[in-house]
């Protein structure tokens, strides 16, 4: 066992921990930020997509140990104190960007990436960008739409509604 | 303008908010206090003989609370199967003992042979590697033809066959079909593969299993689309356990498709280990392990005729199926290629003649049954390809082909044995041809061909029989359940009400749609009323969702439920204002008496309901709670046309989607939004089997598709924006909502229309290619075209 | 997984000297070792981080020749070298982007999967490949599928690319993994042409001299486009026949030439 600290979510967060103990596993079953799923094991599905110093990282396939120091944001920090959704979240509202929720907090921090390196993302932008977030309910024509339109971008004329 | 709240307004889903802030309440979040973990250990041959099973070093390991086998179960029943089938000989299908543990014999890589229940996951893998097994490797029973042609090798020893069943229908039409063929002045022929699928909902299936040693009471925390089911095929048939005695709950769920319907060994491993432990047992499956242990689906080898008299009309239709059942009977395998395969076969055409027949096999390969459609895509896909197909070997327009042949009449019994209630097929035709603006097609296939692309446009039709299904019925076809729904709809003293549905929302946000119909009777709020659902403590009774039932079936016991709830409510209101029961009216949440401005609240109804002062206490209980059980007296019968213009790169076969139209008929629509959202979900799927997915074995049984390295999952960027339309609506006429159900057809209609368009693009680029297999990958579109 | 302890050293000497004990492994950004770990196909006793190493992210552009160091991710390449474009290209397109912002191109290319990008690029562009201990020349680094030159404990501390002429890198993806099905990475250098194929051999990255020689009589897609690998060579799966993936080396290779002429 060894110690890891690290920042979560504005909070310091430090526990003892096996060498392989995953970063997903750290904030799932140490922190309770259940929030951050597992939805697969091949590093593919990007439910456990989470911001290590402000990139995004598959917490399933990072230890938590490779995270000492670091400053991690997991979707249970973006909303504002209050609960107000942040731009992401709610154009995903908005726009029925989600039905069973699994793979949503992924998408929302993959988002949060892209917008945050490519603010006014094409339809092809973000459809390459998601290739490491799989979605089974959605076809993803509504996260398409979603992302475009928290990038402030009018979506009302993509494809028939 | 659109509604902004009731039914077919477009509210924004509340269930999301949670889901959106990482507050879900999924199966994986929730830990019992100081439980333990399985780990399953699992066969890594496909057939074998069970020899010895070693545990002695592994019970010594560190952490280990007790280790499982096939011998701890002997006292508890298998899986139970859900549906027998009878078949054309009269004879009842083989059904297999579906062991909890493997007995004797391995049948399919992923089987679980041996359970290790430990203080940590990691202690239980570790403990299940020291386990020494000792298999003698069988023959692999893979190829279903080979399967039933020859049975030296068998699945099960204890049957005469790998022939489950070999279902003929409808039988007493046999000999007219195969006079209709030599009649015929064309026959069209298409041997085609259904290809074998993996649901792969991203949530992967989970099982907590806790026992109460005070009150000798069982829970079960599952990832489930029916928590009444299992507890009642779990209960019933497996381990013993009483309703009372046994809670199940399915929480937030992470998509289901179909593979979450069936009850699974792992789900009565947790609930008898608990007790044998007397501890939690937690069960999270990985995605590897997901892969060999969820219910596959499709995978039908099937050959399909069609006749034609000299006009072109369709006089008859015939089929052969091989289904594989793998190696157990799962939930509902048998009812897949029967019932919900056959009786569409008719398809959208007033074919006089049909005649389907099935053999159902065994194989050394994980269980199949339903996967989003179940039956209903197989079916469609027959058809509507070698509909496709006899258009170009005709020379006709395939639309044209197919308007010729519509069912215009309705209602319509078909030669399979359902009544079509209302349907427009030109209507959805005709929306399709509009918003998939295909008389734009030959000026974008020559924008496609100066890129050096070839383009082709594939249209099709499709119906299914949704809304499962009569109960009566069901029963004469072999269902051991039945298929109505309850709903309890609790109004509290101060006006709110707490539906308590049997329907399950695991993505079809039930939280939001259900309150709008709700909300919308009684003219109230839809924010006054709460969904309860998936936790068999507070819902009396459900059989889930699945079959595109939800609204059909669910929606209608809370409608009838809530129309008792109105009724009572109008004699509270009667009473308050002194009046005849027969004269209150109720709008927009206002009580009132016709013909004066005498009038009541909603609120203070329910208040006099709980607080009766004033009541009439002598005519009426207290209280404003009902209950309501519905059995449909129909299938629905959505319908619709799907259009795809795909783009073929002719270097590398790789075929990209263009466009894709759905125009399509779910009678009402409650949530628009919604519905939007499921079909593109169905398409998605759809064009995810036609191009991408395929679950393959080796001949040796071996998963070569193990994870999603090999098994393609449909990506953003595989897949375009969709064009939906479901404006043309004609009401079921069955149903107090007078809706159709949208769940599967997204899935049902896409692959066909997928496949004739890539057959379009490459005849119209000159290549005889008249059928490729799904999944079209570009290796095989490539090898066609070179072939 | 199996459990191990973890050292993150912050140096290579001490990086150098946790890997001489037993069963130790070095961790780059740990995008194909972690989850190989999670299959239990990897059992070290010792996982030694390289990510804190300051000394292996460097990234120096100059002379002709584009440095960078065994610790950079992906998304860094992709980012930063715009001075070898197709370089740049290729690293954008590695996995996903979450994978990109973790894995390096040191444990890439010390992990050799037979479907990686990098491989290909270090191979055509005649990279050297730079360890604690010694340079190794790209041609001699490659040794088969997952097989390198390298030693038991040695380190990928950087790799020196030699900036071509034009280069261009043609990437068929395996619809499932997204590995390369097939990618062919051109190069045309001042002293000739080099063309590594990755994804299509058992043998893992390859360069087809074929093509070289062709194209060193003519740099066109044309001087190209008659000719084939062997498929008996190929790798045949249920993603694409030998003669499918010997058929996609000729395409990618034309492909790259035209994109980079």
């Amino acid at each position: 066992m060894a110690k890891v600290s690290m920042t979560v979510n504005g909070k310091a967060a430090s526990a003892e921990v096996e060498g392989r103990t995953l970063l997903v596993s750290f904030l799932r079953e140490e922190l309770g930020l259940t929030g951050t799923h597992v939805g697969c094991d091949t590093s593919q599905c990007g439910a456990c997509v989470v911001h290590v110093d402000g990139k995004a990282v598959k917490s399933c396939t990072m230890l938590a140990l490779e995270a000492e120091g670091a400053e991690v944001a997991t979707i249970e920090g973006q909303a504002e104190p209050d609960g107000t959704l942040n731009t992401i979240q709610a154009a995903f509202r908005e726009h029925h960007g989600l039905q069973c929720g699994f793979c949503t907090p992924g998408m929302v921090m993959s988002a949060a990436a892209l917008l945050k390196d490519n603010p006014k993302p094409s339809e092809q932008d973000v459809r390459e960008y998601l290739e490491g977030n799989l979605c089974r309910c959605t076809g993803y024509h509504n996260i398409v739409k979603s992302i475009m339109a928290a990038s402030g971008q009018d979506v009302s004329a993509l494809a028939a509604e | 303008m659109p509604k902004d709240s009731g039914i077919g307004a477009s509210p924004k889903r509340r269930e999301d908010v949670r889901f959106l802030t990482g507050n879900g309440n999924y199966t994986d979040d929730i830990n019992a206090h100081g439980q333990a973990y399985v780990h399953f250990l699992r066969s890594d041959l496909a057939h074998g003989k069970i020899n010895g099973i070693d545990t002695a070093a592994a019970e010594a390991m560190p952490g280990v609370v007790r280790i499982f086998t096939a011998a701890d179960f002997e006292a508890v029943g298998g899986v139970p199967c859900g549906w027998q089938i009878t078949d054309r000989h009269g004879e009842v299908m083989q059904e297999p003992k579906h062991p909890i543990l493997a007995e004797g014999k391995v049948r399919h890589v992923g089987e679980a042979i041996a359970a290790v229940v430990a203080d940590s996951p990691e202690q239980a893998r570790d403990a299940a590697e020291a386990i020494e097994l000792d298999i003698e490797e069988l023959p692999a029973v893979i190829d279903m033809k080979a399967a039933v042609a020859d049975s030296s090798v068998k699945v099960h020893d204890d049957l005469t066959s790998n022939l489950c069943f070999d279902w003929g229908f409808v039988e007493e039409n046999r000999e007219a079909v195969e006079q209709a063929f030599q009649d015929a002045a064309h026959v069209t022929t298409l041997e085609l593969i259904n290809n074998r699928l993996i649901a792969n909902p991203m949530e992967p299936r989970v099982a907590i299993g806790e026992y109460n040693r005070s009150s000798d009471d069982s829970t079960l925390y599952t990832t489930s689309q029916n928590p009444h089911v299992i507890r009642l095929l779990m209960g019933a048939f497996v381990l013993g356990i009483p309703e009372h005695k046994l809670r199940v709950v399915a929480p937030d769920v992470g998509g289901g498709f179909g593979t979450k319907i069936f009850h699974y060994a792992e789900e009565a491993f947790c609930t008898f280990a608990a007790k044998a432990c007397n501890r939690a047992i937690k069960w999270t499956s990985s995605r590897s392990e997901a892969f060999m242990s969820d219910a596959h689906g499709r995978d039908h080898v099937s050959k399909i005729e069609l006749a034609l008299d000299a006009d072109n009309n369709f006089t008859a239709v015939r089929t052969d199926t091989y289904a594989n059942m793998g190696a157990y009977l799962s939930t509902f395998a048998p009812a897949v290629p029967t019932w919900l395969h056959g009786i569409l076969m008719a398809g959208n055409y007033k074919t006089p003649l049909v005649y389907v027949n099935v053999k159902a096999v065994f194989t050394n390969t994980v269980p199949v049954d339903a996967y989003r459609g179940a039956g209903r895509p197989e079916a469609t896909f027959q058809l509507e390809r070698v509909v496709d197909k006899a258009a170009r070997e005709l020379g006709v327009d395939p639309i044209a082909l197919r308007r010729q042949n519509f069912i215009t009449e309705f209602p319509y019994a078909t030669p399979v044995a359902v009544e079509y209630d209302t349907g427009d097929y030109n209507a959805t035709m005709d929306k399709l041809e509009e918003i998939a603006d295909l008389s734009g097609f030959a000026t974008r296939r020559a924008a496609s061909e100066a890129k050096g692309k070839i383009r082709g446009l594939g249209v099709n039709c499709y119906i299914e029989a949704c809304g499962i299904a009569p109960s009566n019925l069901v029963g004469q076809l072999g269902a051991r359940a039945g298929l109505y729904e309850s709903a309890t709809v609790r109004v509290n003293a101060t006006g709110g009400l707490v539906v308590m549905t049997g329907s399950h929302s695991h993505g079809q946000g039930h939280e939001t749609a259900f309150p709008q119909v709700i909300a919308e009777m009684i003219g109230i709020d839809e924010s006054m009323i709460e969904i309860v659902h998936g936790d068999t403590a507070k819902v009396p009774m459900g059989m889930g969702t699945y079959g595109s039932r939800s609204l059909a079936v669910g929606g209608s016991a809370m409608v009838k439920a809530t129309e008792k709830i109105i009724a009572k409510a109008k004699k509270i209101a009667a009473h308050l204002m002194e009046a005849a029961d027969a004269d209150i009216e109720l709008k927009d949440g206002q009580f009132s008496v016709a013909g004066t401005d005498k009038s009541v609240a909603w609120g203070d109804v329910t208040l006099a309901a709980y607080v009766p002062h004033n009541y009439p206490l002598e005519d009426i209980e207290p209280g404003l709670e009902e209950t309501a059980f519905y059995d449909p007296s129909n299938f629905t019968y959505p319908s619709g046309a799907y259009a795809c213009e795909v783009e073929v790169d002719p270097d590398t076969g790789k075929v990209s989607i263009e466009r894709f139209s759905a125009a399509d008929d779910f009678g009402n629509i409650v949530n628009p939004m919604i519905v939007d959202g499921q079909v593109h979900g169905g398409i998605g799927q759809g064009i995810g089997q036609a191009l991408l997915e395929g679950c393959v074995y080796d001949e040796n049984g071996q998963l070569l598709s193990a994870s999603f390295m090999d098994y393609a999952m449909p990506r953003a960027d595989d897949l375009p924006f969709y064009a939906v339309d479901h404006s043309c609506q004609t009401p079921c006429t069955h149903n107090p909502l007078g809706v159709k159900g949208c769940g599967e057809a997204g899935a049902i209609g896409s692959p066909p229309a997928v496949v004739n368009a890539v057959v379009d693009a490459l005849q119209s680029a000159g290549k005889n290619v008249t059928h490729i297999d799904m999944p079209l990958s570009p290796g095989r579109v490539w090898a066609a075209m070179n072939g | 997984m199996y459990n191990f302890d973890y050292e993150a050293p912050s140096s290579v000497a001490e990086a150098v000297a946790a890997l001489a004990a037993e069963d130790a492994q070095a961790l780059g950004g740990g995008q194909t070792l972690i989850p190989t770990m999670k299959q239990r196909l990897a059992m070290p006793s010792t996982l030694v981080s390289l990510s804190g190493i300051a000394e292996m992210k460097g990234f120096d552009v100059g002379n002709g020749a584009v440095t960078i160091g065994g610790n950079v991710t992906h998304a860094v390449v992709a980012a930063g070298a715009g001075a070898y474009p197709a370089l740049a290209e290729l690293a954008s397109h590695i996995g996903d982007p979450a994978v990109r912002n973790r894995g390096t191109i040191g444990g890439s290319l010390a992990n050799n999967d037979p479907s990686a990008d990098y491989p290909a690029a270090a191979l055509a562009s005649a990279a050297v490949i730079v360890t604690n201990a010694r340079e190794i020349a790209a041609d001699d680094y490659f040794q088969g599928m997952f097989t390198t030159a390298l030693e038991d404990g040695e380190i990928i501390t950087g790799v020196r690319f030699a900036v071509p002429e034009v280069a261009n890198y043609q990437k068929f993806v395996q619809p499932a993994s997204r590995f390369a099905l097939v990618g062919v990475f051109v190069a045309k250098h001042a002293d000739g042409v080099r063309v590594a194929v990755t994804g299509a051999s058992e043998e893992g990255v390859f360069r087809w001299a074929a093509a070289e020689a062709a194209l060193n009589d003519s740099f066109s897609a044309d001087a190209v486009a008659d000719l084939a690998v062997d498929p008996a060579n190929m790798i045949g799966d249920l993603h694409g026949t030998k003669a499918y993936r010997a058929h996609l080396v000729g395409v990618m290779t034309k492909r790259a030439v035209a994109a980079a002429t």
